[in-house]
């Protein structure tokens, strides 16, 4: 965490969460971090987020899966021709049983080693800035507050009623 | 309730018109994992009960060997490989309701989505364990990995068989990840209510799950494409199934009809199963306001649908028998109906075809004892589905000479019963350790708190 401290703001509402975000980038704040018990697009859009690169992580993997599913099939293959059934040394439609299966295979393991990377899990460090209410009901705010801006940070927060407001410490381990 | 439940505009919007505040959702899912009941504990000990019985026929026929069981030529398939499919077929609606429903944005799936996953996720595990028990020497089992043997000859990939190991191990592993991925911000709810022992096991799965706009953000992103993985791979994993089947030349199996129809029935089943699971844990745990009638009705719709193309896969298989003018395809599908199986073809029958039509009654749909007892029917009926497809088929091939007649032992019984007790055990396990309902995803539906809105009222 940021030594200069930061400021915590739990709120009740989801309007008043998504204006306190607005207000924060639009008063130039950097490291505007929100919390929410779900997926809210309105916070998303808030925060001005682009496309995620997990795709990126589910198609390069995808793909490594097909190729691996016919070089290995047709390799085996190769490796000691025998005639099975009549069917060509190398059947390409039994192969792409294979290759389909390990094509979703790599790729949904790749998307979840994509999904931990990007999203910095495992985190098993305790947090000084959580609340546990963030699972429950609450929404958060969390701004990275440089020295003199750190009252001008704390009156946009406040601006929107907020059901508690902390500095950096005093949080919950998670 | 709150005021804005009896706002008539905003109530017609809402799935869950008694749910109102986002942390409701916490109280009284989370309050399920707190303390177990006597209901609980009662079906708790039954599986156990039931899993003695499993190790000890196993144990049984590892000791004596697998000429304790009924198979024999000409039927080396029965019981086991019947139970296989049916429980390969009954993880198939999880994955329906969890990744297809949630691609096609089905408002209703939120509510039964985890639980049907979890399904899956158990059944997969249930399925897994015929292969073992099948191969009879366990400590060959695996044989079943490719790899090359002390000749370096690989396995043979043309052959369903092996199809079916990467289809069974891929499902497995994919349906587990996306399993566990849904259910991390749902752990890091519980965990941030639990104390004790408890926190620290969710505080290790839950790996620090904070709820942060970077974690949603990817969370989401992951989670479409996990689901958009999954749904091709739900469609292949019992086409391929079939294909253990279809690809052989027996009468009976030799059709192109299988992978669809196979599908189908897997879809099938797997829903009248989860309306057998959600009833009881609805009622024990008092989730009412959650699982709603709604839900029920849309389960039973599926249900009906499927029943049909179930339905008219039989009378296109027995059409196609008499069209083809094969005589012994004809033989088969006419042994079927009136040989020594007829009892077990028309179980099936009923079950699947006759009794489902009640659900053309809306009053049926919306009761949840019928729903139940006609869901029951369906898990009878879909076994034996299975049953008919693989033992009338085999004791009746070509040549005269070759026919017989096959009878499941006790063994195979008990671990047809045990198999039942197994997948118990591990769901009512998951019922006490992970949130049977998902708790992010129905807040996604809930309206969201607004504070202008208040004002304004």
């Amino acid at each position: 965490m940021s030594t200069t401290g930061g400021l915590l703001a739990s709120y009740e509402y989801l309007d008043s969460t998504v204006d306190a975000i607005e207000q924060l980038k639009k008063a130039g704040f950097k490291g505007v971090k929100a919390y929410s018990p779900y997926p809210d697009h309105h916070i998303e859009h808030a925060l001005g987020y682009d496309q995620s690169p997990v795709r990126v992580w589910t198609l390069v993997g995808g793909l490594t899966g097909a190729a691996t599913g016919f070089a290995f099939t047709t390799w085996t293959s190769v490796d000691w021709p025998l005639v099975v059934g009549g069917k060509p040394i190398v059947s390409i439609p039994a192969y792409i049983i294979i290759a389909f299966e390990l094509t979703i295979l790599f790729g949904a393991l790749s998307t979840l080693i994509g999904l931990f990377i990007l999203s910095r899990l495992p985190d098993m460090r305790p947090s000084v800035v959580y609340d546990p209410e963030f699972t429950a009901g609450r929404y958060g705010v969390y701004v990275e507050a440089e020295g003199g801006r750190l009252d001008e940070a704390r009156q946009i927060l406040n601006g929107q009623e907020p059901i508690e407001l902390r500095e950096g410490e005093g949080g919950a381990d998670v | 309730m709150s005021n804005a439940t009896k706002d008539p505009i905003a109530r017609g919007a809402l799935a869950h018109p008694d749910v109102t505040r986002l942390d409701d959702v916490n109280r009284d899912v989370l309050r399920v994992l707190e303390t177990p009941g006597k209901g609980w504990w009662a079906l708790f000990s039954l599986a156990a009960l039931g899993l003695v019985i499993f190790f000890t026929s196993w144990g049984w026929q590892l000791y004596r060997g697998i000429g304790v069981t009924g198979l024999n030529a000409p039927v080396g398939w029965g019981v086991y490989i019947t139970t296989f499919v049916f429980w390969v077929g009954i993880a198939h609606s999880g994955t329906l309701i969890s990744a297809i429903l949630f691609l096609f944005r089905a408002p209703w799936r939120q509510a039964i989505y985890r639980a049907a996953e979890a399904m899956t996720v158990f059944a997969v595990m249930t399925a897994g364990l015929f292969p073992l028990i099948h191969v009879g020497r366990l400590w060959h089992a695996y044989w079943l990995i490719p790899y090359p043997n002390s000749r370096f000859l690989w396995p043979n990939f043309k052959s369903p068989l092996v199809w079916d190991v990467f289809a069974i191990t891929t499902y497995f592993t994919v349906s587990a990840t996306f399993f566990y991925l849904g259910t991390i911000p749902d752990i890091a709810a519980a965990r941030d209510r639990a104390t004790g022992l408890r926190k620290k096991l969710y505080q290790v799965i839950a790996m620090g799950w904070r709820g942060t706009d970077q974690q949603w953000h990817h969370f989401g992103k992951a989670y479409i494409f996990l689901a958009a993985l999954a749904t091709p791979l739900v469609l292949s994993v019992h086409s391929v199934v079939s294909w253990d089947f279809a690809v052989s030349i027996v009468p009976g199996w030799h059709t192109t009809i299988f992978a669809p129809y196979f599908v189908a029935g897997a879809i099938y089943s797997g829903v009248a199963m989860v309306i057998t699971l959600v009833v009881p844990i609805r009622k024990i745990f008092g989730l009412e306001a959650y699982l709603t009638t709604k839900h029920f009705d849309a389960m039973a719709k599926l249900c009906l649908l499927t029943s049909m193309i179930v339905g008219y896969a039989y009378m296109s298989e027995f059409f196609m028998a008499w069209y083809s003018g094969e005589e012994i395809e004809r033989t088969a599908f006419w042994n079927r109906l009136f040989g020594t199986y007829w009892w077990a073809t028309w179980i099936m029958l009923t079950c699947n075809v006759f009794v489902p039509i009640m659900l053309w009654f809306k009053r049926v749909r919306y009761s949840i004892p019928a729903l139940f007892v006609i869901s029951i029917f369906v898990n009878i009926g879909m076994w034996f589905e299975r049953y008919v497809i693989v033992v009338t088929s085999l004791h009746h091939e070509y040549e005269p000479f070759a026919w017989g007649i096959y009878r499941p032992s006790l063994t195979e019984m008990g671990i047809l019963l045990g198999s039942f007790c197994w997948f118990g055990f591990w769901f009512l396990l998951f019922t006490r350790l992970l949130p049977p309902i998902a708790i992010q995803e129905l807040k996604e539906v809930l309206p969201p708190p607004m504070r202008k809105q208040k004002e304004a009222h």
